[in-house]
């Protein structure tokens, strides 16, 4: 299970947004098997980030999710994808914050039974700059 | 010998002694095949009545005795039902998926075993189920975003997979997150299809007092 992320940011005014593009490759198994057994109906697999700003002790927002039905890959190749949710921050903590964790998770929902909630092994941390971006390239 | 005898006693016989058995043996016979001639007539005509006429041949004391035993069974169910409601931590340990604002993960009519320990901290991903102030309806949707202080107090957006954008519509007016004090839980389990019953009682009245009329008529008059 791997994760390359790359980032391309511009906090704004009032309330930090953060922009990120990011590329996903990803092998979701269970062990050495495939994670889509007889019980499996589908996987949500959503990319989150964590980190933590002087207003909050830790901040985790999702930024991008997918459902993978019984029967699809459970392979991800993607390339350049901008986050599906605006990245907000509950006040200014992303200007200059040195340490934003990506992490790639996945909830498996069975026919019936338990629902149990996988984090991959593999995650990126990257800072982010300590300017607001004033146009928009996005 | 007396003048009075009558002429139908056996000879021999005194009148002071006690009759002989031979006259009561056929008297007997008589009477039953007249019983149960009667007893099947009847029957037929009204079945319906042998049923009745069982409630009425129980006495009060068994009467008394299948209160008592569905009363048991009453409180044994919500016995159970308090012990889920300590064992999870939540007030509801059990509810139905009651919209389709979760597929195709959970569908209208699923049933959700939730828990609610303090010690899980709520994180993005999971599946809460929580209640808007004022609403008694819960709804079903994965957390989005969470702002968590070093003292614990916590705040966090919620969405449905199946929708396109986030909860805030849904919440209060002038209400941006939600708080620890709006979950009823947290999904662990589930199972599908079988709240359809729920569901259905809800939407028609009339099912569910058929259906707790009938739970209660089979109790009352089961025999053991």
């Amino acid at each position: 299970l791997r994760k390359n992320v790359e980032d391309f940011t511009g906090p704004r005014e009032r309330s930090d947004l953060g922009f990120v593009t990011f590329d996903i490759t990803a092998d979701i198994l269970n062990g050495k098997k495939c994670i889509f057994d007889w019980n499996v109906k589908q996987l949500f697999v959503y990319l989150s980030v964590e980190y933590s700003t002087k207003n909050n002790a830790l901040n985790q927002v999702v930024l991008w999710d997918k459902v993978i039905l019984r029967g699809d890959n459970p392979r991800l190749y993607l390339k350049d994808m901008k986050s599906k949710y605006l990245f907000f921050d509950d006040g200014n903590g992303l200007k200059g914050n040195k340490n934003i964790t990506f992490t790639l998770s996945w909830n498996v929902v069975p026919n019936a039974g338990i629902l149990p909630l996988v984090t991959g092994s593999g995650h990126v941390s990257v800072p982010f700059p300590d300017t607001y971006e004033t146009t928009k390239s996005y | 010998m007396p003048l009075w005898s009558a002429a139908g006693d056996p000879p021999g016989w005194q009148r002071d002694e006690p009759a002989p058995p031979r006259a009561r043996k056929r008297k007997r016979g008589r009477k039953r095949k007249r019983g149960r001639k009667r007893r099947g007539t009847r029957a037929a005509a009204m079945p319906w009545l042998d049923f009745l006429d069982d409630v009425r041949r129980m006495n009060k004391r068994q009467l008394y005795y299948q209160v008592l035993n569905f009363g048991m069974i009453v409180s044994s169910a919500l016995m159970i039902w308090k012990g889920l409601m300590v064992v999870t931590g939540s007030e509801s340990p059990i509810v139905v998926v009651l919209s389709g604002s979760m597929e195709p993960a959970f569908h209208r009519g699923d049933l959700l075993f939730l828990t609610n320990r303090i010690e899980d901290p709520i994180r993005v991903g999971e599946i809460v189920v929580f209640r808007i102030e004022g609403r008694e309806i819960p709804i079903v949707h994965r957390v989005l975003k969470i702002h968590e202080k070093q003292n614990g107090d916590i705040k966090f957006l919620t969405k449905g997979d199946n929708n396109a954008v986030d909860d805030r519509g849904l919440y209060k007016r002038g209400q941006h997150w939600l708080e620890k004090k709006d979950v009823v839980g947290r999904a662990r389990g589930f199972v599908p299809y079988i709240g359809i019953v729920t569901i259905l009682m809800n939407d028609y009245p009339k099912f569910k007092y058929a259906v707790l009329f009938l739970l209660g008529l089979f109790v009352l008059v089961h025999r053991e």
